[in-house]
């Protein structure tokens, strides 16, 4: 795709002494807590991304022990550790609670962080041959707004939220669950933590769009930029357009709550609906702003394992534009059950399968790259098989969904949940951790252990298609989400998904025994250590990059 | 036609009502909660004293009793006519919709089954296959020398087009079905589904609008009836077979959602909302639902009972608690209780329709209107 020459000026550890410029390595505080450095502002975001992902991937592991079985087994144990008498109402609130966090947690502060703060801090710029972003303080601005807010989140799973400690009111935050329905002050600090995490996702979205247009090196065109670049670029235009209207959303929540205002209550002439309609406007295009990076570090690395270049590269970044468009005009088909209008629904229905459109010509181009190309079946190319394979089946759920008729079966059911794990957990963690070990080696100077990546990626294949999948079924039958206890009917596949996590967790267990192993005892990574096939400006740099790179900007043809 | 408002002073329901109670002992057939078949045909004979008290349940939890103001308290038990079905109206472990009893859900689940579910497998396996291929044909040792073609106008074509026929051929029959699930029927009855935090209450703006309030049973209630864990209820809303049934859904609180998933149905409740869906159903029996929003601590524990029932059934049904049947004299208990019955509905819209009768014992009725001039002129 490119061809550059790389400026190989870059600081060097031992030298350190003989530079009195730019080079001077900032200390430990400085360097990582008043970072203006792409780089380790994006090193932050990753471990930061890890943190929130132990967490919520936890609070899924409670879940699933709770739902391993009918009856309610260990909930009260669990509540008693946030709320003191915890009788069985709280027992039943910290549900809704742990439903909520781990909801949260996953969008804003694992997948988010992982994909735009991370990979697209750490690779962005080094794709476009840019230096840094154009607004290095901002960016650390940026980084150090989701702590507070993750903070806000954690803290109020300690404060009242009504029935008990926690805010029990689903990711989503509806009205009036979310209003009248949840007295105390949990809520309102999980509406900050989202201001803050929206503020701060807005300011990295206002830098990627200003990085990418304004600083891609001399003869990089928009057209010959790598789709990685291209994909956040997308995501940022709908992080800068979709976010304001979160925030609209739950200030209304806020003053709602707290200042006597009633845009979401019926009593006072608000809609509760109204607030659905806001909620989805935004978060509809958030799910595509979770995968959309992931297409883009997809595209990389399989091009990169075929050793050849991205087919249809136009089509595969008008299918991302595309897809960010019509992502802005489907919202609705999250609200199939609210009582809409018929006319509404036919609209929705068809909106929402178009957009299997775009993500067709995605998923072939693909399977087009790879035709012909000589596979090298490293483990980032596994891994982006095994995203290719498991967005197909997420997403063939989803056009299933799209049809306003059938939804009012599915939704609210396991179908559902079964159906956006597969996208994400499924979808954008796969594409996630290709990405991670795709560039790994280039992040940390070295080599983890080939076999414990492909260790990592069978066993956590099994257990997430055994932990999902059973899903599908349970919501055939009519399992409602969000449910501590169910009819014994639906023990079988709840039992099976409960155990699909434990393998899921062994498999997480080896990734995290990888990653000390690379650190403890990896070869160094030379600076391309995926050969011929890896093109894109990152792998002329060596690895790890230094710490400023391009004083020179590359040039390309 | 006669609305329900209409004046009237006829005692027939009453007397019906009251022999209804008096033959409340008389012997039930021991197969009542068991075979709906069996009990279906039981009450073709007709007579009054028909009414099946659930040998299961021999006498209505006293909560229930307490909170249906419209029922003579204490004297007429709340019939219950059938069991749960193995396999309908219920969840199972298989790996499949539930069975569908109405003619939307049958139409909806065919097209599930021989419409979506042919195509997605099709497409996944045609991922899978092509992905399999490729892993095999172009890897590394099979071939070591990758091809540098980037482009392939036709093909691309092919797989843009290729969708948009597919979902063209998804398209015709999802329309369909949502227009369908739109044009109601002239309704035969109207049920006003009310959600509370965390019970449903059943209001029958036709029959002298009692209200049902449906509690969930406790585990072990649910055992000695027979019904399955977590879904029996302790009063159920009772429908007609083969009767239109007109649902409206609101809510007193947060957002519920109504859900039965036999029936294909599902409505949000939402408070200062009336929504409308309906369903008809010609099987007599127990169909379970459960609350399908999420609405708080206690949201999974409230679910929904629909029993369908024989008209003659139906009729003791609404007699025992205390209502009348559409077009048919209101009882004089039914109508002297009335107000005390719904004051939910008279929150919900406090303002009487215009041409409300102006009798004050009615008023209460005429606060439920708008869902029932709904259903009633459509």
């Amino acid at each position: 795709m490119t061809d550059t020459t790389a400026n190989a000026h870059f600081f060097q550890h031992e030298e350190g002494h003989g530079h009195h410029d730019a080079h001077h390595k900032p200390g430990f505080f400085s360097r990582w807590f008043l970072s203006t450095n792409h780089k380790d502002i994006g090193t932050l975001y990753l471990i930061f991304a890890i943190t929130a992902g132990i967490i919520g991937g936890a609070i899924s592991g409670m879940m699933r022990a709770e739902l391993a079985h009918p009856g309610i087994q260990y909930l009260p144990a669990m509540a008693h550790f946030f709320h003191e008498p915890a009788g069985n109402d709280a027992a039943l609130h910290f549900w809704n609670v742990m439903v909520t966090a781990h909801g949260l947690i996953m969008v804003f502060f694992m997948v988010m962080p992982a994909m735009i703060g991370g990979f697209g801090n750490w690779f962005v710029p080094i794709m476009i041959g840019a230096p840094d972003m154009a607004f290095p303080r901002m960016n650390n601005v940026s980084f150090w707004l989701i702590v507070p807010s993750f903070t806000l989140l954690l803290g109020s799973l300690f404060v009242s939220g009504g029935t008990a400690n926690g805010a029990g009111t689903g990711w989503t935050l509806y009205a009036p669950l979310s209003t009248s329905g949840s007295a105390g002050p949990s809520v309102d600090m999980v509406i900050l933590s989202l201001h803050l995490a929206g503020a701060s996702s807005i300011l990295g979205a206002i830098n990627f769009i200003t990085t990418i247009f304004n600083m891609r090196a001399p003869g990089m065109t928009l057209h010959k930029m790598p789709l990685f670049a291209w994909s956040v670029l997308v995501t940022a235009f709908l992080l800068l357009l979709a976010l304001p209207v979160l925030a609209a959303a739950i200030t209304m929540l806020l003053t709602d709550r707290n200042f006597g205002t009633t845009f979401f209550d019926a009593s006072g002439g608000g809609d509760p609906i109204l607030y659905q309609h806001l909620f989805w406007f935004f978060g509809h295009p958030e799910v595509y702003i979770m995968i959309l990076p992931g297409f883009g570090m997809i595209s990389h690395i399989i091009a990169t394992f075929s050793k050849k270049p991205v087919f249809g590269y136009l089509g595969m970044a008008y299918a991302m534009v595309a897809i960010g468009v019509v992502g802005f005009v489907v919202w609705a088909h999250h609200m199939y059950t609210t009582g809409l209008d018929v006319n509404t629904k036919m609209y929705f229905t068809a909106a929402t399968m178009v957009i299997a459109v775009p993500t067709g010509i995605k998923i072939f181009s693909w399977i087009a790259t790879m035709w012909g190309g000589s596979i090298d079946f490293r483990v980032p190319m596994v891994w982006a098989l095994g995203f290719i394979f498991m967005f197909t089946v997420g997403g063939v759920t989803g056009v299933v969904l799209a049809n306003g008729g059938i939804d009012n079966y599915f939704q609210d059911t396991y179908y559902v949940v079964a159906h956006f794990h597969y996208v994400l957990s499924l979808g954008a963690v796969f594409s996630l951790f290709a990405g991670f070990y795709y560039w790994f080696p280039k992040m940390s100077g070295k080599m983890y252990s080939e076999l414990l990546g492909h260790l990592h990626f069978w066993i956590f294949f099994i257990g997430v298609n055994m932990l999902f999948f059973p899903m599908h079924f349970l919501g055939a039958q009519g399992m409602p989400r969000r449910y501590p206890d169910y009819p014994d009917a639906f023990a079988k596949w709840n039992g099976v998904a409960s155990h699909g996590y434990e393998v899921m967790a062994v498999g997480m267990m080896i990734f995290f025994v990888n990653v000390i192993y690379t650190f403890a005892a990896g070869k160094k990574a030379p600076a391309n250590p995926w050969g011929e096939g890896a093109t894109t400006l990152e792998w002329t740099l060596p690895s790890p990059p230094p710490y400023h790179q391009f004083e020179t900007l590359p040039r390309i043809d | 036609m006669t609305r329900v408002k209409s004046k009237l002073i006829a005692v027939g329901l009453g007397v019906l009502a009251l022999t209804g109670a008096a033959s409340a002992q008389a012997p039930a057939p021991a197969a009542a909660t068991a075979s709906p078949t069996a009990t279906a045909t039981a009450p073709a004979s007709g007579q009054a004293p028909q009414i099946l008290s659930s040998a299961n349940a021999p006498a209505p939890a006293p909560a229930a009793t307490a909170t249906q103001p419209a029922a003579e308290p204490g004297k007429t038990p709340i019939p219950e006519f059938y069991g749960p079905t193995p396999g309908i109206g219920q969840p199972t472990d298989q790996i499949a919709l539930q069975t569908q009893v109405t003619d939307l859900g049958k139409f909806a689940a065919w097209m599930h089954n021989t419409v979506l579910m042919p195509i997605i497998s099709v497409i996944c396996l045609l991922v899978l296959g092509l992905l399999l291929w490729v892993a095999v044909r172009y890897n590394r040792r099979a071939n070591a020398v990758p091809s540098r073609t980037s482009h392939n106008t036709v093909i691309e074509i092919i797989w843009t087009v290729m969708p948009v026929l597919i979902l063209l051929v998804i398209a015709v029959p999802s329309i369909k079905l949502l227009a369908a699930q739109y044009s109601t029927p002239k309704p035969d009855i109207t049920v006003k589904v009310i959600g509370h935090q965390w019970y449903w209450s059943y209001q029958y703006p036709d029959n002298g609008d009692f209200e049902v309030v449906s509690n969930i049973l406790k585990d072990d209630e649910d055992k000695k009836r027979g019904e399955p864990r977590q879904l029996g209820v302790d009063a159920r809303m009772v429908v007609p077979a083969g009767a239109v049934v007109k649902v409206i859904t609101t809510s007193d609180d947060v957002i519920h959602s109504f859900a039965v998933p036999a029936f294909w149905i599902k409505m949000d409740a939402v408070p200062g909302r009336l929504n409308e869906t309906w369903f008809k159903v010609d099987r007599p029996g127990l169909y379970y639902g459960q609350c399908s929003e999420l609405c708080g601590a206690r949201h999974g524990y409230m679910p929904i009972a629909v029993e369908v029932v024989t008209k003659q059934q139906f009729a003791q049904w609404v007699a025992a608690n205390g209502g009348t049947l559409k077009g048919q004299p209101k009882s004089p208990d039914a109508t002297a209780n009335s107000p005390i019955s719904n004051p939910p509905a008279a929150t919900a819209s406090p303002t009487p329709m215009a041409g409300a009768p102006s009798t004050p014992t009615e008023n209460a009725t005429a606060a439920a209107q708008p869902a029932t001039t709904v259903a009633t002129t459509n």
